[in-house]
């Protein structure tokens, strides 16, 4: 009830907003930076709403000159028309996307460009990447890659371990990809691998299968924190205690907290966070407010978030 | 009309094969499992897949309802997000000035809200005179942009306070049966009374056989079909309540895709989908059947992790095609 009556103010807040962004148009040197994203259908996509709503409203505090326009997408499609509304009604100095899928949004980004907008690309890749004049993205290889070096080092290079992926999409296949790689050159051996969707339930039924098919496990990995908080919820009901750690991914607040806290089954994360739309609107505003040129790719590490380092990845406000 | 009849003065007393299909297709899954690993028969897995299939059998009870007086509800699954985020929102609520009673009362609350959501459905249906197929597309679509936007995208979780007390709604036993098992089989047994032994389940039945014919011998079909969408609303929210201390949070992707779970599971049981015969304990079994296919998948190193859902599919066409048979 408090969070309805948080957005009810927060409508009101965007309306004044709008109304006095609309009242500063007039001046002269208005710049536009539009950013299209997908909407908030699950934790990682409600984390990137957050931060891009977070975004506008600290650079249109700060620099007065620019005005960001935040549009969420339900579906490709919609991100599509999305982008034909947004540069239909006026000129946008740039287009901060998301893309739901490269091929579909390739089309229509060169058209949105074609008009001489800047182009900053977040996480997925465009097809055609002399599009975009910005790249901004995670590595999933080393979500995968570094939370494996880390359990493997742990575990003394040896063990048995179970692993959850997602949804059969590239990022799962990628984080799947870099753990298993550096799994190879260790004694570790893999167990089971089997899709829970990144969803709580079926991870927690998953979990309670593995537990039951195997009599001893000393790890799990499930490539994201929100599968993870349903694999802990079946360890802990099953009594079991020789599972020495149960690691997730992304950086959900939830396991921040957990890592803050020194749990001692789950002490770090690796983040793979919604919070690069943040980066990438924040430079792509660099260049209108004082000048400052951006061009290139940028790849975001995936460094290990331990207790020390927590507090950089903890956004307590965020839903994600 | 003479079919119904005749087959509620027949029933209690000739054993019918077709009627047992889905037991004997329960019973088949479970000697396979039991064959193929070794780890399928002990008591805990057991335990866990029969506490696991709990929430698609008591909405599934619902379902039948539904069904059975001829018409479909699509809107389950989110309706369970939705019920259970304004549960753990309610709960969260009264927790500092009512301490675990807040429990209580939020569940009390929950199960008003899920008997609102079924007379909102039903109501669009009979009175709005709209397809339930589409009613429901619509209502599903409600309902989970509202548990995402109450959720911001992300998750609703219960209180820390109320975790504990709340948790053996779930995870505890009565008598070594876990709890979740003890409210279905008190759903089932309520809903199998109310639809064998009832006049309002024989009018359900007659509605979903003929809705024409029902009317001209005076039963209100457009009463019946509310009713029923009601009684679904109802299971929902009591599933939701042994839902939440499960994993103690709501997010938007809550009961996604259970819809279509809940229906098979009814249609496996030996409910007709165009309605007028409903098997309330085909059911659970149907419900069960499911569980246990998907845990086999996981205990079986057969099938690749690709072709699961695959398998599950060939597994449950097979099943039907065995029913149509033994008939």
């Amino acid at each position: 009830m408090t969070r309805t009556a948080r957005r009810a103010l927060g409508l009101v807040s965007a309306a004044s907003l709008m109304a006095l962004t609309a009242g500063g148009a007039m001046a002269q040197d208005k710049r536009t930076i539009a950013v299209s994203i997908p909407a908030a259908t699950h934790g990682w996509t409600g984390g990137v709403v957050y931060h891009a709503e977070q975004a506008e409203k600290e650079i249109e505090a700060a620099f007065p000159n620019i005005d960001v326009i935040v549009k969420t997408s339900p579906s490709a499609t919609a991100q599509v028309s999305a982008l034909e509304d947004l540069s239909a009604g006026q000129t946008l100095d740039a287009l901060v996307i998301l893309p739901f899928t490269s091929e579909e949004l390739t089309g229509p980004v060169e058209q949105v460009k074609s008009n001489g907008t800047y182009i900053a690309v977040v996480d997925r890749g465009l097809t055609d990447p002399t599009i975009q004049d910005l790249y901004v993205a995670g590595d999933n290889i080393a979500v995968g890659a570094n939370t494996a070096k880390w359990m493997a080092e742990k575990l003394g290079g040896e063990g048995k371990i179970v692993v959850l992926r997602g949804i059969p999409t590239v990022i799962d296949d990628e984080r799947i990809q870099g753990f298993t790689d550096v799994m190879k050159d260790t004694n570790i051996e893999i167990l089971d691998i089997q899709y829970a969707n990144w969803n709580q339930d079926e991870a927690f039924s998953l979990m309670q299968d593995y537990l039951a098919k195997y009599p001893h496990i000393d790890a799990v990995w499930a490539n994201d924190d929100d599968m993870l908080l349903g694999v802990l919820e079946a360890v802990k009901q099953s009594g079991r205690t020789e599972i020495k750690y149960a690691l997730g991914g992304n950086g959900m607040k939830d396991v921040i907290e957990m890592v803050k806290a020194n749990d001692p089954v789950t002490p770090i994360s690796t983040p793979y966070p919604p919070s690069m739309i943040k980066s990438a609107i924040y430079m792509t505003a660099a260049q209108f407010a004082g000048q400052a040129p951006m061009r290139g790719n940028f790849k975001l590490d995936a460094p290990l978030i331990t207790p020390e380092n927590a507090d950089q990845f903890y956004f307590p406000d965020s839903p994600f | 009309m003479t079919s119904v009849t005749t087959e509620i003065a027949d029933a209690p007393r000739r054993i019918r094969w077709a009627d047992m299909g889905p037991f004997i297709a329960l019973a088949l899954v479970v000697l396979i499992g039991t064959l193929i690993n070794t780890n399928f028969a002990t008591g805990t897995n057991i335990a866990n897949v029969v506490t696991r299939s709990a929430f698609i059998a008591i909405i599934a009870v619902g379902a039948t309802f539904v069904i059975s007086s001829g018409c479909l509800d699509l809107s389950v699954g989110s309706m369970m997000a939705f019920v259970t985020g304004v549960m753990i929102l309610t709960m969260n609520r009264l927790e500092p000035t009512m301490g675990s009673n807040a429990i209580l009362v939020g569940a009390g609350f929950g199960l008003i809200v899920g008997a609102l959501c079924g007379l909102l459905n039903g109501l669009i249906v009979t009175v709005g005179k709209i397809e339930p197929f589409i009613a429901t597309l619509g209502t599903m679509g409600i309902f989970r942009a509202l548990i995402t936007w109450m959720s911001d995208g992300g998750s609703i979780p219960i209180e820390r306070a109320l975790r504990d007390p709340y948790r053996p709604v779930y995870f505890g036993n009565v008598l070594g049966i876990p709890l979740p098992v003890v409210v279905t089989l008190a759903v089932v047994v309520v809903g199998a009374f109310i639809l064998y032994r009832t006049k309002y389940g024989r009018r359900c039945m007659a509605a979903g056989s003929n809705a024409d014919v029902a009317r001209f011998s005076g039963v209100s079909v457009a009463k019946v079909r509310t009713t029923a969408f009601v009684i679904q609303g109802l299971c929902v929210a009591i599933a939701a309540i042994c839902y939440i201390p499960r994993l103690g949070a709501a997010t938007p992707t809550t009961g996604q895709l259970w819809e279509l779970q809940v229906i098979t599971a009814v249609v496996i049981g030996g409910t007709l989908l165009r309605g007028g015969k409903g098997r309330i304990w085909g059911t659970v079994a149907g419900a069960l059947i499911l569980e246990v296919i998907a845990n086999l998948m996981v205990l079986s190193n057969m099938v690749s992790e690709y072709l699961v859902a695959a398998v599950q599919g060939v597994i449950i066409i097979l099943a039907m095609l065995a029913h149509r048979f033994i008939k």
